[in-house]
């Protein structure tokens, strides 16, 4: 009767283990990576029905970013502006560029701009804009460098530690609330002290977010 | 036949180890160059790898509905004819109401003076709504020349330092901020009243700091200049 293992049987449960470890770090590693917001979301950008530029509207024409989005430091939900503020300008500039025919069709018939909303946060995160902006969080700390974009990217998790390290941690991005739309500013503030005048209390319960 | 097969895979993980561990190799690199990085410029939609209930038939905002009652299929709905829209903060909050603070005119007339008491704190919000909202067109010192104008060659931008503006009153100003005049829009939808009587005062200021006299400006601040 002939042998049922041959010989490289014995090795057979060390390489099982040897395998078994590789694959499992290769795995959680893989995981770790991908399934998260920094993958799955970071990098996301939609063609959007207008070419529609921030770097040209902020950066270079220097319009604050509440020329259009006016309810930004009023309300939880910061708008996507009407046409009629895009038409405020483009009534003149560029009043017959055909980049612009969806917004002028929009103004004339009030049927709505496509846009393809970017930045979500689940149904179940009641993100204010308002409570941010009027204590001194910058746009750019959850939206990225706007002011440099031509077209939107998604530029930062949005994950819920990406909220919470910035919850524990205010005194790291607050700023001036007169700097807020400033993108680019890069000076020195006292932060502590500004938590401590402002009485900044970021809430680190379920229910700060989730209701 | 089974036991073939079986020593087949078996061998898979004694003789051929190597053949594993390069086919192991070959899928890792297969499902990198598929999935890419992270940060990476995508078209794609980002995926939601748990959806639980991140995504709920709720209505946000300025989204599509598919509530049968909106038949235009907005979640938003426009405001209807006849109606004003109630803001939150002022303490009037009485938008609908034909006075002097809603419409910049009593009994017909442009009121001259707005009707809100000018503080440093009113003056302050006036200089931060002019900045965002006038101020690329008008320019920071409202002499018409902002950073849209001179650089896009808007030619009919209105110098408020003109005598004309200047001896205007402040109800026609706010009617104007309202409604729009000429090729101008108006900003009822981006300025709430109060803000754009604020905006009035501040644009007032402007104009005092070009037309003031020496001897307006009081003695301690004068010393200061003249340093």
């Amino acid at each position: 009767m002939p042998q049922i293992f041959p010989k490289w049987a014995n090795q057979l449960a060390p390489k099982l283990g040897l395998l078994a470890v590789l694959v499992g770090t290769v795995a959680m590693a893989g995981v770790t990576y991908y399934l998260t917001p920094k993958y799955t979301r970071v990098g996301y950008q939609p063609k959007q029905p207008v070419a529609f530029s921030h770097k040209i509207h902020n950066e270079q024409l220097g319009i604050d970013c509440r020329y259009c989005h006016n309810n930004v430091d009023g309300s939880w939900f910061s708008n996507i502006p009407a046409a009629s503020t895009c038409m405020n300008c483009h009534s003149l500039i560029l009043k017959d560029d055909p980049k612009l025919a969806l917004v002028r069709e929009s103004f004339a018939t009030g049927k709505p701009i496509p846009w393809v909303q970017i930045h979500k946060v689940p149904d179940y995160v009641y993100f204010n804009h308002s409570v941010h902006v009027n204590r001194g969080i910058s746009c750019v700390h959850c939206h990225g460098e706007i002011n440099q974009m031509d077209e939107v990217q998604h530029a930062k998790p949005l994950s819920m530690s990406f909220c919470l390290d910035c919850h524990r941690a205010p005194d790291q991005k607050i700023r001036p609330v007169d700097l807020v739309t400033q993108l680019d500013w890069k000076g020195q503030v006292d932060g502590k002290q500004l938590v401590h005048d402002w009485k900044v209390q970021p809430g680190q319960s379920c229910s700060t977010c989730h209701r | 036949m089974f036991e073939k097969i079986a020593l087949f895979f078996l061998s898979l993980l004694g003789s051929r180890f190597k053949v594993t561990v390069g086919l192991f190799a070959l899928t890792v690199v297969a499902v990198v160059s598929v999935a890419g990085f992270r940060g990476s410029a995508t078209r794609r939609t980002p995926i939601e790898l748990f959806p639980d209930m991140d995504r709920q038939p709720k209505l946000r905002p300025q989204t599509a509905s598919a509530f049968a009652a909106f038949a235009d299929g907005r979640s938003s709905r426009t405001v209807p004819v006849g109606t004003v829209a109630q803001r939150r903060g002022f303490s009037e909050n009485a938008y609908w109401e034909d006075n002097a603070f809603n419409t910049g005119k009593d009994n017909g007339a442009f009121v001259e003076v707005g009707p809100l008491p000018v503080t440093a704190e009113f003056l302050a919000r006036g200089q931060q709504r002019f900045n965002i909202y006038c101020q690329p067109c008008h320019g920071a010192q409202a002499d018409g020349n902002g950073g849209i104008t001179k650089k896009l060659g808007m030619s009919t931008v209105a110098n408020l330092m003109d005598p004309r503006i200047i001896k205007m009153n402040d109800g026609e100003i706010f009617n104007t901020i309202t409604h729009g005049k000429a090729t101008m829009m108006g900003y009822a939808t981006q300025v709430p009243p109060e803000d754009r009587w604020a905006i009035i005062a501040y644009v007032r200021a402007l104009q005092l700091s070009r037309l003031g006299f020496e001897a307006d400006v009081p003695a301690p601040e004068l010393a200061k200049l003249k340093k």
